[in-house]
């Protein structure tokens, strides 16, 4: 029973990596297909535009994936490869969008907001403990008093 | 002192101002899936391809001294025989120049969807390979290019034109480009 659930979790697991690539669009030479896959990950395909070309069936994307075979079959380096995508379709086919003065704000929006939260909590947090309780006067010890009273 | 009155405002004001940047997102005509051209001012991609129907081939020196629109369109492509009646349109009255790329298209059929919906194009190039259309960092069809005199890409438009594209997009820009 637990031997079955393992494999049967284990297929699962593998289903969810296939890649939509077909084997007909494979390279025989293993390295290269490596380098091929691990760049169409990075690929956005851009009718289906939360999918990497490599897992997106799209039509588009199984030619961008020809493409960058082809492009390494050729000579060219990773770079080479992605940069000519991306003089085509822009930095929006990158799935990690470069750190570049446009997307700074992307990039480091939110450490500026843990920073500014941090120092905002640690300011409130120092005033509170900066001012200790002062006992209360004759006056105020009457009114409380009366309100207890009152509630009874 | 007065300013420690008045600091429990600055979350407020801060997430309003946040709200109203994120509030653009959903401002009415925003499509976050429509991104501009990264070829826009660059020069327009080389490209030589088969002509339709038996004509000479169709190459982007064809594009010379004058302002030319290149539609990418497929008989298998439903936008395009929406978008059909304003390229008709255009063509008739002799708005644009508009050269046609059938993509990833059989020839047959093609010239079967031209006969029914009419041919705007002075002429038509056979992108079977898809090639040209990646170069021109094309989505899906129907897309639709302006090239200046000079051979740069000035306009891009991703889905079928419409009237209004026609009117506030394509006539500026061909008095922006000075159109003769």
């Amino acid at each position: 029973m637990i031997r079955a659930l393992i494999a049967a979790v284990i297929l699962l697991g593998a289903m969810q990596a296939t890649l939509a690539v077909e084997p007909s669009e494979m390279l025989t030479n293993p390295a290269l297909e490596a380098r091929a896959e691990a760049i169409g990950k990075q690929l956005r395909c851009l009718v289906c535009q939360n999918e990497s070309i490599e897992d997106s069936g799209a039509d588009l994307a199984h030619d961008l994936r020809v493409l960058i075979r082809e492009r390494l079959t050729a000579g060219d380096s990773d770079a080479q490869a992605i940069k000519y995508v991306t003089d085509r379709y822009g930095a929006f086919v990158l799935l990690k969008p470069p750190v570049e003065p446009a997307t700074y704000l992307l990039w480091f929006s939110p450490f500026a907001i843990l920073v500014l939260s941090a120092a905002g909590a640690w300011f409130y947090l120092r005033r509170r403990t900066a001012a200790p309780d002062e006992p209360l006067d004759l006056e105020q010890r009457r009114r409380l008093e009366r309100l207890l009273l009152d509630d009874q | 002192m007065s300013w420690r009155r008045t600091t429990y405002l600055l979350p407020m004001v801060a997430f309003a101002a946040f709200a109203v940047y994120l509030s653009h997102g959903l401002a009415p005509g925003y499509n976050p899936e429509l991104l501009p051209s990264a070829l826009i001012d660059k020069p327009a991609p080389a490209f030589d391809l088969a002509g339709l129907k038996g004509e000479a081939r169709l190459t982007n020196r064809a594009f010379s001294d004058e302002i030319v629109f290149v539609n990418f369109f497929a008989s298998w492509c439903v936008p395009c025989r929406q978008e059909s009646p304003v390229l008709m349109d255009l063509s008739r009255r002799n708005v644009i120049v508009l050269y046609g790329i059938d993509y990833k298209d059989k020839p047959a059929d093609a010239e079967k969807f031209l006969q029914q919906y009419g041919d705007p194009y002075r002429r038509i190039g056979v992108d079977d390979s898809g090639r040209t259309a990646i170069n021109f960092g094309v989505y899906g069809v129907p897309e639709t290019y302006a090239i200046d005199r000079t051979g740069h890409i000035r306009w891009r438009h991703v889905g079928p034109l419409t009237d209004e594209v026609v009117k506030n997009e394509i006539l500026p820009l061909l008095q922006q480009l000075g159109a003769s």
